[in-house]
């Protein structure tokens, strides 16, 4: 419990960091941020000038005041209004995106996960063998191409040439969203060509981390003491060294959910799927600064609230943490 | 703060070695002037013979003992996984020096009719400009590795800096630190790239500088876990005793001996600063007026190289950066089997067995050797 208190605590300073980087941004612009931000410089209006600063939280207020203001605002969820889809509030535009991003991320980290687990249990477990020999650097090699790069060759390749795939959006764009097996149907066969090219940049990642630490728990005295007891193959193999290796992966998870991300970003922005990346990249082909900066604090908030429930597994998994 | 020191991967499949992996350097004490007397020439020995004559023996040449120090980067460029990834390296350095006399001719000149398939004239065709691919892709490993190995160098250094720092004096600073690397950690670093990008003019020195600051933060964490191994050995505690100074103490007594660590950081921030500098310029937040191959990847999508069919625009460029990444993570795979002793011990017991009639059972976790039945 004290140690869940303690992340909890960490997480709190982190978004506490996030949402102060937030606001020293605009500030950080050359210039008359409103000015540059309009692009135009002189001939605007001051009450144009006026609004913008308004939206960005600049005012002529001491920088502290600004500061609370800012922070209050930030509480409430209000981040301003997106100047890309003028007058929708910043928070809306996210909120449709968040959920596609959640799809998205979840179901391809939860695949590459478990298959990447696996490979390595049994690359490690027949050290030397096939598994062992070819997937590592084969997942190696594919991991060292950069995700976009995969994406668009994906999507030259399997969507547009052999036509197997939808190459865009997230669903049939005649479809209208709603409880109905065909929109269920579309969303999944839309997220198909994503989350593949998702799985297999993050895959090499997991089966490597887990196959080194398998290589060091192998060796561990009670390995040696169950083999010696009789059991059988796969009890040790996974009750036994399987169970206490995945931890470090599970560490790494906070670590990797940022990788994960980045990957995730450009992937959407390739296949035009309408997650929180695709709005982030073409917030800033638009010059839309108060979207941006909504979107960077609520990608932060995600991923620090999935590192906090890791967390919580984590101490489920590994009594030492509930103990001390 | 945190107590978890293993993290091991990355999912790039980069492999930064993890803490206890690097004894073998670690516990050689040799190359340390306090613990290494043998070194002098010893003083002349004097006999006595049976005849009672003084004889003067020549001075004992004392086996000197190898230099262990390095021992790791003469087993590194002896392992066929490191030549592979330094050959695929090099090759692309030599490119990026070359480029004038590879593809000689402006890159960002029209030569031809947009999206020309690759042919004798047009190496690898023409982009959606009239643009001579061949050159932009050869012309653009300049820019890409320079901002590659610049990046990488600036957040090895301050990587070391501050996790060397922090694992060594312990304490408050450790604690700020820490607590400053594990934010940097936690906050994701694409997002936060995006948007100081967008918000900072564009140019090569902002892009080095972005990439810097949000990527310093796993090296940092790497090295202050070996930092806290090495401070408890034996030869710090001399060095302490001779009254030598904390950052004396770090850099010129435990640093020699994180070299490997920190080489494997600088490579696997290389990796990292030519894969997001890639994907920024992609986005459209590099300086789009120059040729790299991030650059040419964002005028390919840009023009609907897709669309239109004209894989070539994008392949080239793409492969470049795998390639560069593919050969770096080599080194760094072939670092980690150098310096993991299990690995290395796996390797030799293997290489032992080999041509013998033992053979290893297995599926065990301990290697049980079997001499195999005669036929």
């Amino acid at each position: 419990m004290r140690y869940i208190l303690r992340r909890l605590g960490f997480y709190l300073v982190a978004l506490w960091a996030a949402i102060t980087l937030d606001f020293f941004l605009p500030r950080l612009l050359p210039g008359d941020p409103a000015a540059t931000i309009l692009g135009t410089g002189g001939q605007l209006d001051p009450s144009q000038i006026q609004a913008v600063k308004e939206a960005l939280g600049l005012s002529d207020q001491p920088l502290i005041l600004q500061y609370f203001t800012y922070l209050t605002h930030v509480v409430r969820g209000d981040f301003g209004i997106s100047f890309s889809n003028f007058p929708v509030p910043v928070i809306s535009v996210i909120l449709t995106g968040l959920w596609w991003t959640l799809l998205l991320g979840g179901s391809s980290v939860i695949i590459s996960f478990i298959i990447g687990n696996l490979v390595g249990i049994f690359g490690s477990w027949r050290r030397g063998g096939a598994v062992d020999s070819f997937v590592p650097p084969l997942l190696v090699f594919i991991g060292a191409f950069p995700p976009f790069f995969l994406g668009l060759c994906a999507v030259y390749l399997l969507g547009f040439q052999l036509h197997w795939f939808p190459t865009r959006h997230a669903y049939e764009d005649t479809l209208t969203p709603g409880f109905d097996p065909a929109f269920f149907g579309s969303v999944i066969q839309h997220m198909l060509l994503p989350v593949l090219v998702l799985v297999l940049t993050q895959l090499g990642g997991w089966a490597l981390g887990m196959r080194n630490t398998m290589v060091a728990i192998l060796a561990e005295d009670y390995i040696t003491m169950a083999e010696a007891k009789g059991l059988t193959q796969n009890r040790i193999m996974f009750r036994y060294a399987a169970r206490n290796a995945m931890l470090p992966s599970i560490t790494a998870f906070g670590i990797v959910l940022g990788f994960v991300l980045s990957g995730q970003l450009l992937i959407e922005q390739i296949f035009s799927y309408p997650g929180l990346g695709f709005l982030l990249i073409s917030s800033v082909q638009k010059l839309d600064y108060p979207l941006m900066q909504g979107l960077f604090l609520m990608i932060t908030f995600a991923v620090l609230v999935i590192n906090f429930i890791v967390d919580i597994i984590y101490t489920r998994l590994d009594p030492r943490v509930r103990a001390g | 703060m945190d107590t978890h020191k293993k993290v091991a991967h990355t999912p790039n499949g980069q492999q930064t070695p993890s803490p206890e992996a690097v004894d073998v350097p670690v516990a050689s004490p040799e190359g340390h002037p306090i613990e290494q007397p043998g070194r002098q020439e010893q003083p002349v020995e004097i006999e006595g013979t049976p005849a009672g004559q003084i004889v003067v023996a020549p001075p004992a040449t004392l086996p000197v003992p190898t230099r262990q120090r390095l021992v790791w980067l003469r087993t590194l460029l002896k392992n066929p996984k490191a030549l592979v990834g330094i050959a695929i390296v090099v090759f692309f350095i030599l490119v990026a020096v070359l480029a004038p006399v590879i593809a000689p001719g402006d890159p960002t000149e029209f030569v031809d009719a947009p999206n020309l398939p690759p042919s004798a004239a047009h190496l690898f065709g023409t982009e959606g400009q009239g643009k001579d691919v061949f050159r932009q892709t050869v012309w653009g490993a300049q820019i890409s590795l320079l901002i590659g190995f610049a990046t990488g160098l600036l957040i090895t250094i301050v990587s070391t800096v501050i996790g060397m720092t922090a694992g060594y004096f312990r304490g408050r600073v450790d604690d700020l630190l820490t607590l400053l690397t594990n934010l940097f950690l936690v906050i994701p670093g694409l997002p936060l790239l995006i948007i100081l990008s967008a918000f900072l003019s564009p140019g090569t020195g902002t892009i080095i500088g972005t990439l810097a600051f949000t990527g310093w933060a796993f090296g940092a964490r790497v090295k202050r876990s070996q930092t806290l191994s090495l401070r408890e050995k034996d030869f710090v505690a001399a060095a302490k005793v001779s009254g030598e100074s904390g950052f004396r103490i770090i850099f010129s007594e435990i640093m020699p001996n994180m070299i490997s660590i920190i080489m494997g950081s600088f490579i696997s921030s290389t990796t990292y600063a030519i894969g997001a500098s890639t994907a920024l310029a992609f986005i459209g937040l590099g300086n789009v007026s120059e040729v790299t191959w991030g650059t040419n990847l964002y005028w390919a999508q840009n023009g609907g190289a897709i669309l239109q069919g004209a894989w070539w625009t994008f392949v080239p460029s793409g492969l470049c950066v795998a390639l560069v990444a593919f050969g770096l993570s080599f080194i760094n795979y072939a670092l980690d089997e150098v310096t993991n002793p299990r690995l290395r011990a796996e390797k030799e017991l293997n290489r032992t067995l080999k041509g013998t009639a033992f053979k290893k059972t297995k599926t065990r976790a301990t290697p049980v050797l079997r001499q195999s039945q005669p036929k």
